[in-house]
């Protein structure tokens, strides 16, 4: 394309909303920001999805936190947030939230010569390496577990995320389901203040001291562990059996989560069922409810994007390694949309 | 400067030309003078958005947020204490200095005594050339080569033997074998701040007029007696002046420390354990802070304490250069 062209292209671009054809309409655009953990997939996602449904999507991983600030602001058509809002910062911000997809955080341990998902861990474990109770390998506690494998004799060295993540606020909040210790003491949060460990910018900082110091353990992604191959261990689950962090654990935990609580802030960290993986959590979108006239298109469009997704998309998803939700919660996410996001004069902006 | 441009008018000169010549210069006089506050407003605006931002969490923790170790961002409980990070922003810039100094030092002495002319320039580039490196750069760096090298090569070689020196052992005992250490994040900020004390130190040493050094070495001095006698004493105040320059630069370093110190918010008690520093902690938590949170004013207002700590240093450092830099 010359420049020449381009240049009437674009002006034909930007007169497009006052010739009102819907076949310009078609080239909408959206823009949502927030967390990083999505990332890939929502950009994915709005590879696939701009010519099914001409939606194109624009999303900037700033963080969740600078997602749900961004989007108080106005200043986007969605935030995205890795932990959900409160009812009452909802009502406050004027936002719904809905789930896409979920993610598992995993552990990935250095220990020279254990195999790939060999070593078995404990909730009690975990939470006592993490609180710096549990200082060697072999300690007669994590042998009890592990009799069929040899743990080398190494100091433990905890490492976690030090940036604020919403990877840690899952991390932790398991750590203070499964621990009253862990809850009255360092707590959930999206930054914590840790007992003991090193602390390492992203993922991919964390998994760089657990390659580089045998001995170490931390907590990442599944999706960066996945393609980074990291070692991950097995956790033993509340029905009291040791899963591995595989798509069939993952997607039980999925099938295992209630759907139908208020606001979608399933809970799906420590589940109940067999082959359940215990630490999974939903990334959510937040989307004003109250959209001023010139942004019900956009509203409107962000929730055409998502639908499409929900229909098409979890092959994506899989392959990516995440999680994606059961349809019946897809049914609830649409109902939800036509119930409780308005244009100015009152009607519902989601028809479908 | 501009006492001789506004005294130039008052010289004999012709009608025409001294008019529109007066204009000329009030106009530019004028636009200096207006850059010059332009740089005084921004420096002042930051000082204010930083205190103003960080006023809630002053005003919650009061005098506690400067001597509170406790950093706790967990919502329904926030607590914030600064003191881990100045502790440890000021801990790695003197280790740094510490580090750096001896190096410079004998760099600096190199190039203005020893090293043949036509090496001094290659040399003295080579110096320059590594200021010009980015910090993120000395991170990516520090994390891949000087962490390991830290861990296998002095952590785990020396660190037990160093830690059963009495008294002072425990100084070098830590339970943290990542290599992410005080230790490494003072070892990333010398070599940072290596160029800028060794360029200082050259130019002030280069400076000591060449008959003093020639008197001493005609009464028969060495080298190190003329070093040691003539040049150090003779530029002492300036090369202390160069070395607060460096640990202005020290203290405000965000990413090449972030990388390698293990941003751990707990009072350190030995140089290979983790800490933090403020510029990390910023770094760290900025981003998922939300607006208007107490979080968010907590460090907003250690960035005004980090401000306070450099403007120190550098006008500390502005005073004891103020001959040097008179010229």
């Amino acid at each position: 394309m010359n420049r020449r062209s381009l240049l009437i292209a674009s002006g034909l671009a930007a007169a497009s909303p006052l010739l009102g054809r819907p076949a310009f309409a078609q080239q909408a655009q959206i823009t949502g920001a927030g967390a990083t953990f999505p990332r890939p997939l929502y950009e994915r996602w709005a590879q696939a999805a701009r010519e099914a449904t001409g939606v194109q999507l624009n999303y900037q991983s700033i963080g969740s936190g600078g997602g749900i600030n961004q989007i108080t602001a106005r200043t986007v058509d969605f935030g995205a947030s890795d932990a959900p809002l409160s009812a009452e910062q909802l009502n406050e911000r004027k936002l719904m939230q809905f789930p896409t997809v979920l993610g598992s955080v995993v552990l990935s341990a250095n220990l020279p010569g254990v195999a790939d998902n060999a070593l078995r861990l404990t909730p009690e474990i975990v939470a006592d390496i993490f609180l710096g109770k549990l200082t060697r390998w072999n300690d007669p506690r994590i042998a009890e577990v592990n009799r069929e494998i040899r743990i080398p004799n190494l100091p433990i060295g905890p490492c976690y995320r030090a940036d604020g993540s919403g990877t840690t606020w899952v991390f932790t909040t398991y750590l203070s389901r499964v621990s009253e210790e862990w809850k009255s003491g360092p707590g959930a949060g999206t930054s914590i203040r840790w007992p003991v460990g090193n602390g390492a910018r992203g993922n991919e900082g964390v998994s760089n001291i657990i390659r580089n110091t045998p001995g170490a353990i931390g907590y990442i992604e599944n999706a960066y562990a996945v393609v980074n191959r990291m070692a991950t261990t097995q956790l033993r689950n509340k029905s009291g059996r040791f899963v591995r962090p595989e798509p069939p654990a993952f997607n039980a935990a999925a099938a295992a989560a209630d759907w139908t609580v208020p606001n979608f802030a399933a809970d799906t960290i420590n589940l109940d069922g067999e082959n359940v993986w215990p630490i999974t959590s939903p990334t959510y979108i937040l989307l004003p409810v109250n959209p001023p006239a010139e942004k019900v298109e956009a509203s409107r469009n962000t929730m055409r994007f998502f639908d499409w997704t929900f229909r098409n998309g979890s092959e994506i998803a899989s392959r990516l390694e995440y999680i994606p939700l059961p349809a019946s919660a897809h049914d609830l996410i649409r109902k939800g949309w036509g119930q409780h996001v308005r244009t100015p004069s009152g009607e519902a902006v989601w028809t479908a | 400067m501009s006492d001789i441009a506004l005294g130039a008018p008052a010289a004999p000169a012709t009608g025409r030309r001294k008019t529109a010549g007066s204009f000329g210069d009030r106009l530019f006089a004028g636009l200096c003078l207006s850059a010059g506050i332009l740089v005084l407003l921004t420096l002042g605006g930051i000082i204010v958005t930083l205190f103003i931002g960080g006023l809630p969490a002053f005003r919650h923790f009061g005098l506690d947020f400067l001597i509170s170790t406790r950093w706790d961002p967990v919502e329904g409980r926030e607590e914030f204490g600064a003191f881990v990070s100045v502790f440890g922003t000021v801990i790695t810039s003197v280790l740094a200095i510490i580090f750096a100094v001896p190096v410079a030092f004998g760099i600096a002495y190199f190039l203005t005594e020893l090293a043949p002319q036509w090496l001094r320039r290659p040399v003295g580039i080579a110096i320059e050339l590594l200021a010009a490196i980015p910090s993120i750069i000395y991170g990516m760096w520090g994390l891949f080569v000087l962490v390991p090298f830290v861990q296998m090569n002095i952590q785990l070689t020396f660190g037990e033997a160093l830690g059963a020196i009495p008294l002072v052992g425990f100084l070098f005992a830590s339970n943290s074998f990542a290599g992410t250490s005080i230790f490494t994040a003072s070892l990333v900020l010398a070599i940072m701040i290596l160029p800028f004390i060794a360029a200082t130190m050259r130019d002030v040493f280069e400076q000591v007029p060449p008959v003093y050094k020639e008197s001493a070495y005609g009464l028969g001095a060495t080298r190190w007696e003329v070093v040691r006698g003539v040049v150090v004493p003779y530029t002492r105040i300036s090369v202390v002046g160069g070395i607060m320059l460096g640990l202005g630069r020290a203290l405000g370093e965000t990413m090449a420390v972030t990388f390698v110190i293990g941003n751990a918010n707990r009072m350190p008690t030995s140089i290979f354990d983790p800490s933090t520093t403020i510029a990390s902690v910023i770094a760290m938590e900025f981003p998922e802070s939300l607006a208007g949170s107490l979080q968010q004013s907590a460090l907003f207002a250690i960035g005004f304490l980090l401000f306070v700590i450099s403007f120190v240093v550098l006008a500390t450092s502005r005073w004891l250069l103020r001959s040097r830099l008179k010229g």
